[in-house]
């Protein structure tokens, strides 16, 4: 319901992270708003914290009135979040005790007019704008009369009314339907927010659901919660409409060749997945590029699950990696956090109230998938979605490792689907041929850049990790000591493959030489067989002209006879 | 309407027999609520009844002295004190069960 002169409801800010934004503002002003849900659910802490935050921030004191426990119990429990409460007693926060002693006697019926008398007179001492009433089941039940409920609740809500006070009231009530009063209850709140406590999977699950705000609107699902040095934190939401800002600033790995794989480094603001299985060197390349954020001089954190910092320090070092002047000077920051029993819903707040500590530029997370250990997967899922888009809000560029338990990269996309919001997604696995296993890495994704499609081989150095070159013989990528073995080879044979060339060269130019001087002894051969040719028709001419004249002289002198024919015959 | 009720009602109360034991009592009420006018008349049956001997009532109008109820640890109304003797004992609602009232005061044993 809207005001009469069509304003938006006044609403005053509780200060409680998240709750404003699923409220659209806080806490409906001058009016009253109900806690309802089980023992435990944060109901009290809730409402505290609204006092709280009100007169740190604001300056504006308030009342709380307990019906349930102590004021003093109230305030040691209160003590445990960095509030400073005992600072703002009384001033500016009063408690009083409306425990009823379980010695008194009641002999009749009774009401609240002088308690809030007595609360208007408090209130207008200390100039108070805020009141709670912390367990008016408690209260309620004393009455031991469903028409005195009643009237109480509505005694309450004509003062809170007359008084101009904005009011949190608080119920125990767990079963709806069981509480003869939860229908008034309800009716006198503008807002009535509900707490729940259950269990998932063996981890307390806290959750808060608006599920009532007079001229407002609400985000009406139920959100986790949970309860960080601050006090209560809500789990809200992400705007629907993803909106980051897109840089196209580039941040090394860490690892030249991979930058180089990558079209130049990852995009800033980007968030990078690098799965694999146990041993492939995914904290390696995670600390590389930890190390090459401080070496910029950018801020770091480096968020651990169930590794020491130290640890990590110490087994990076061995490769080549070092952390620790990083650390000593500030930049980077190791949080190492603990999986059981932990719920991902805390994990999240955890590391949100560190980056709003560390403010980091470049954030590690290794591994990501430890946050389902403790809780159900649906969970998990929700805050790794959660974080990252968180994450990519404040621009911090983001590479997060991710265990998967077999070697196929599709696997990991079932776990916690964070490959699907990934803009990069580094798959690194194990070659196993001859007895030996070779770190493989490949780029199975880079959302808006050019990325090479080749699987190439991490290898481990005391100087870090390196990419080597791709060895592709007979359509397959050769690794390790296959890889080596192979190149030896292709050298060997390629150098003989030279000399076996040049021999045959040598031999083919000898063949030649050979052949032409053939040629010319041949030639010359013919030449002198040509001139003794000549020679020899020449003289054979001679010979018969002379042939003749001898036969004619013959004749002339032996003056020719028989026997001279014969003769003549003979020598034709 | 309640003042004036209620102030006629609590001298001739707090008159002083200036008998051996004296009962303090004080009643905490809210105005003219109707369980606080009910809690005076219930009282004053009790006392005549009980009390005559004598005994000391005072009546603080919770809404006139807010904060002295306050610092008197008043959480509801009506609420009847028992100062002396001791043991001291609080006794809330209009009073309408005599018998829970005088069990409190201390007031049954003498009777029976």
């Amino acid at each position: 319901m809207r005001a009469k002169n069509g304003q938006p409801l006044p609403k005053l800010a509780t200060g409680i992270e998240g709750f404003d934004e699923l409220s659209r503002g806080g806490l409906p002003r001058h009016r009253t708003s109900l806690l309802i849900g089980g023992p435990g659910a944060g109901k009290t802490v809730f409402a505290l914290q609204c006092l709280v935050n009100a007169a740190r921030q604001q300056r504006v004191p308030g009342i709380f009135v307990a019906f349930e426990e102590s004021s003093r119990q109230i305030m040691a429990n209160g003590a445990t979040f960095n509030w400073g409460l005992a600072s703002l007693v009384p001033k500016k926060l009063f408690f009083l005790d409306a425990h009823l002693s379980p010695t008194l006697v009641k002999a009749g019926d009774f009401d609240l007019a002088g308690m809030l008398a007595m609360l208007a007179a408090k209130k207008k001492e200390m100039g108070a704008q805020w009141i709670v009433f912390d367990g008016i089941d408690v209260l309620v039940t004393l009455l031991q009369d469903p028409v005195a409920e009643m009237q109480e609740i509505y005694r309450i809500r004509d003062w809170l009314a007359d008084n101009a006070l904005t009011a949190i009231v608080t119920a125990k009530i767990e079963n709806h339907t069981s509480a003869v009063h939860y229908g008034f209850l309800q009716f006198m709140a503008d807002c009535v927010v509900r707490f729940e406590r259950r269990h998932e999977d063996r981890v307390a699950a806290q959750t808060i659901q608006i599920t009532k705000y007079r001229g407002s609107s609400y985000a009406a699902c139920e959100f986790p919660v949970s309860f960080g040095p601050l006090g209560i934190e809500v789990g809200a939401a992400e705007a629907a409409e993803i909106e980051h800002r897109a840089s196209s600033g580039r941040v090394t790995t860490g690892i030249k060749r991979l930058d180089a794989m990558l079209g130049g480094g990852v995009f800033r603001g980007s968030s990078t997945l690098i799965s694999g299985v146990p041993g492939t060197s995914k904290t390696t390349l995670a600390g590389m590029f930890a190390e090459a954020a401080c070496r910029r001089g950018e801020r770091a954190l480096f968020v651990s699950f169930d590794e020491a910092a130290e640890q990590i320090v110490r087994n990076l070092s061995s490769v080549g990696i070092q952390l620790r002047p990083h650390v000593k000077s500030g930049l980077l920051r190791i949080y190492s956090a603990r999986t059981g029993g932990t719920s991902a819903e805390e994990h999240l707040l955890k590391l949100r109230s560190l980056i709003r500590e560390h403010q980091p530029r470049c954030l590690v997370i290794d591994p990501l998938t430890a946050i389902a250990k403790a809780g159900t997967l649906g969970a998990a899922r929700s805050v790794a979605n959660r974080l990252i888009y968180m994450v990519k809000d404040e621009g911090i560029t983001l590479v997060v490792t991710a265990l998967s338990e077999t070697d196929e990269p599709q696997t990991e996309s079932t776990d916690l689907q964070v490959s699907t919001i990934a803009d990069t997604w580094i798959h690194l696995s194990y070659l196993v041929r001859s007895g030996e296993r070779n770190r493989a890495l490949t780029i199975i994704k880079s959302r808006g850049t050019w990325h090479s499609n080749q699987v190439r081989e991490l290898v481990l150095s005391k100087s870090g990790a390196t990419l080597t070159d791709v060895y592709t013989a007979g359509g397959e990528v050769l690794m390790g000591t296959l890889r080596w073995e192979k190149e030896v080879e292709e050298t060997a044979r390629t150098t003989r493959r030279r000399a076996e060339f040049n021999q045959k060269r040598r031999e083919l130019q000898f063949a030649e030489a050979n052949l032409s001087d053939q040629i010319k002894a041949l030639q010359a051969d013919l030449e002198r067989q040509r001139a003794e040719l000549a020679l020899y028709s020449g003289e054979n001419e001679v010979r018969n002209v002379s042939s003749s004249d001898r036969e004619n002289e013959l004749r002339r002198r032996r003056s020719s006879g028989p026997e001279d024919r014969s003769l003549r015959k003979a020598a034709k | 309407m309640s003042p004036r009720q209620r102030k006629p009602q609590h001298k001739p109360k707090a008159r002083r027999a200036g008998v051996t034991t004296v009962v303090v009592l004080r009643l905490y009420i809210a105005g003219g609520a109707p369980n606080s006018v009910q809690a005076i008349a219930n009282l004053e049956a009790i006392c005549r009844e009980y009390l005559k001997d004598g005994h000391k009532l005072e009546v603080v109008d919770v809404l006139e002295h807010p904060q002295r109820a306050m610092a008197e640890g008043v959480l509801v109304t009506p609420s009847l004190a028992k100062l002396t003797p001791l043991p001291s004992a609080t006794v809330v609602g209009n009073l309408s069960d005599k018998a829970r009232v005088l069990l409190a005061l201390g007031l049954k044993r003498k009777v029976q």
